[in-house]
């Protein structure tokens, strides 16, 4: 069923039909009407419910409290709200509780635009005194928002990796049409964690009691990375220069790419859908075969990070357009590239 | 002999004693009443046992029930939340006076002013203890820690409960007791988990004693109980 809607209020819907059934938020520009609209279904729905906290770190641990309990609950946030909220994700991380965080970019640094920006993504991916075990979807439009929240739910209860949805103020806000369709799907494992015979610790008295856990949570992340990483190629095939972007970049930059194909440029998109964990092995497959790449982003150099780090292997030259804070056009990403020589 | 060994709560996790407190510490004194009104009470099977970051991360695992920590300040949040998607269970926030009255205030403020049915146990030793002795806001006029080495004088000792019963809900159960009068401490921790049951809030604070980082012997720390038991005031306070 096709219906006009704001990009928060996919994400509320979705999050209802993918089995949440409880949220916890303080309210953030531009990620409120989440919020709103999850109470105004919690009105209809008494099987679900709604804590508006004091802050950010109330609704991080509340969500955890919930989730303790075998209720998947959510949150919702973005900026420094999601500065905040780092707090309750690293002890997430550390105890496997399945949360899932809607993060709607805003500009960064500190307070900022209440607008835009991918300015979050190393704090999404790494935020927390941890190594980044958390699986981090970067969504590029309203009907991806629907799908993804439910991936979000499912990945995380049957992994128990923290999890989240990256998007931003342009998709948060932007009305249009979305299908809310049903997707058929039952979340694994939805269980209380805290019960009988269970006495959860996050301190520990020594060096190596921590760090063999640390050791065997990244063992355990690597092993299910295949069945986590997911990216989009677009137009790759025969191409010599490769634009790699996330988020609603890339849905620029896939115009863009066909603006510069008709003026017979070989060029193609690789997107990491997962940021979290980064899906290597899929760009080193696709791009080892073109001549350029073109990393495209409205950050400074944060996607870029993150792609360097896991394709050090990748003799290539790379070549960065970065507006950080500021959205790209797909014309202004062709003229850019082809003003490269 | 068999008549000698203590009773101990059924709820008890022996493997884990003797407990990690420190000789002195007024913590086992809290917890050891706190089983005692779980095991008369019969909801040992129902109840949630989670512990903030200080000395009261310590009691992780104390009890043989289901007991998680939190992070500093963050115990009752979590609380909050696992009550709202289990209301069947009883749960307590066991927490420090720094993570009630510091850097968790918010959360003790607004779970009152909410009126949410969970039950907070606040262990005031008047610092910070597991960090080294420092000042928090319920030390006293003039006392001594790391952090005010010439003792406190620039502002008021906090008090809690006080606090909060400016804005709890006339069915909220609010009061403060001391570790060393275990028995009538005992009572108001009945008191709480019962207003619990019946879906308010209530918070306990219990006085308690600190000769680690007060660097009292023990006719000076049962002094020092004895002067805290003034300036705090016993009650029923809501």
């Amino acid at each position: 069923m096709k219906n006009f809607l704001m990009g928060n209020q996919i994400l509320a819907q979705a999050a209802l039909k993918a089995g949440a059934k409880a949220m916890f938020g303080y309210p953030i520009t531009p990620s409120s009407e989440i919020l709103e609209t999850w109470s105004n279904f919690c009105l209809k729905d008494k099987s679900i419910s709604i804590l508006q906290t004091e802050d950010e770190m109330a609704a991080g641990f509340g969500m955890i409290g919930a989730c303790l309990a075998g209720k998947p609950a959510f949150t919702a946030t973005g900026g420094p709200g999601n500065v905040l909220m780092q707090d309750a994700f690293s002890m997430a991380e550390a105890l496997r509780i399945p949360t899932v965080a809607m993060i709607m970019q805003r500009g960064g640094l500190s307070t900022s635009t209440v607008i835009y920006s991918q300015e979050e993504v190393r704090l999404t991916c790494f935020g927390g005194n941890g190594e980044g075990f958390r699986l981090v979807y970067s969504t590029a439009s309203l009907q991806e928002l629907y799908n993804y929240t439910f991936k979000a739910f499912k990945m995380a209860w049957k992994y128990r990796w923290p999890t989240f949805i990256l998007a931003d103020g342009y998709q948060a806000k932007m009305k249009g049409e979305v299908d809310l369709k049903d997707i058929n799907q039952k979340l694994e494992n939805v269980s209380p964690i805290l019960k009988a015979g269970v006495n959860l610790r996050n301190c520990y008295n020594l060096e190596e009691e921590i760090g063999e856990i640390i050791v065997n949570y990244a063992d355990e992340y690597n092993q299910v990375r295949g069945e986590l990483e997911e990216y989009e190629e677009y137009q790759l095939q025969n191409s010599e220069i490769a634009i790699v972007a996330h988020g609603i970049v890339a849905g620029a930059a896939k115009v863009a790419v066909d603006l510069l194909r008709k003026e017979g440029l070989r060029i193609g998109l690789f997107r990491p859908i997962t940021l979290r964990p980064f899906p290597a092995k899929a760009a080193l497959d696709y791009l080892s075969k073109v001549k350029k790449i073109v990393i495209v982003e409205s950050a400074l150099g944060q996607l870029s990070s993150l792609f360097k780090d896991e394709l050090y292997e990748l003799s290539l030259p790379i070549i960065e357009i970065n507006k950080p804070a500021v959205g790209f056009t797909p014309k202004e990403i062709a003229n850019t590239i082809k003003s490269l020589k | 002999m068999e008549n000698n060994k203590p009773l101990f709560p059924s709820c008890f996790k022996t493997s884990s004693k003797p407990h990690k407190f420190c000789p002195g510490c007024g913590h086992p004194l809290v917890l050891r009443m706190l089983g005692q009104v779980i095991e008369e009470m019969g909801i040992a099977d129902k109840t949630i046992f989670m512990v903030d970051i200080g000395c009261s991360l310590l009691a992780w695992d104390f009890f043989d029930l289901p007991t998680t920590q939190t992070h500093h300040g963050r115990t009752i949040p979590t609380a909050v939340g696992f009550k709202m998607a289990d209301k069947e269970k009883i749960v307590i926030a066991y927490v420090g006076d720094g993570g009630a009255y510091a850097i968790g205030l918010q959360h003790s403020v607004t779970a009152c002013l909410r009126n949410n049915p969970i039950t907070t146990i606040v262990v005031n030793n008047t610092l910070y203890a597991m960090t080294g002795g420092q000042l928090a806001p319920t030390t006293t006029d003039q006392e001594i820690t790391t952090t005010t080495p010439i003792g406190k004088s620039e502002f008021k000792t906090l008090k809690g409960p006080e606090m909060l019963k400016n804005i709890a809900n006339p069915n909220a159960f609010l009061a403060r007791g001391s570790a060393f009068k275990p028995l009538v401490l005992k009572q108001y921790l009945k008191k709480a988990i019962e207003t619990q049951l019946k879906g308010n809030f209530s918070l306990v604070e219990a006085i308690s004693a600190c000769p680690t980082n007060w660097k009292t012997n023990a006719q000076e720390t049962i002094e020092r109980m004895g002067e805290l038991e003034k300036i705090f005031n016993l009650g029923e306070i809501k």
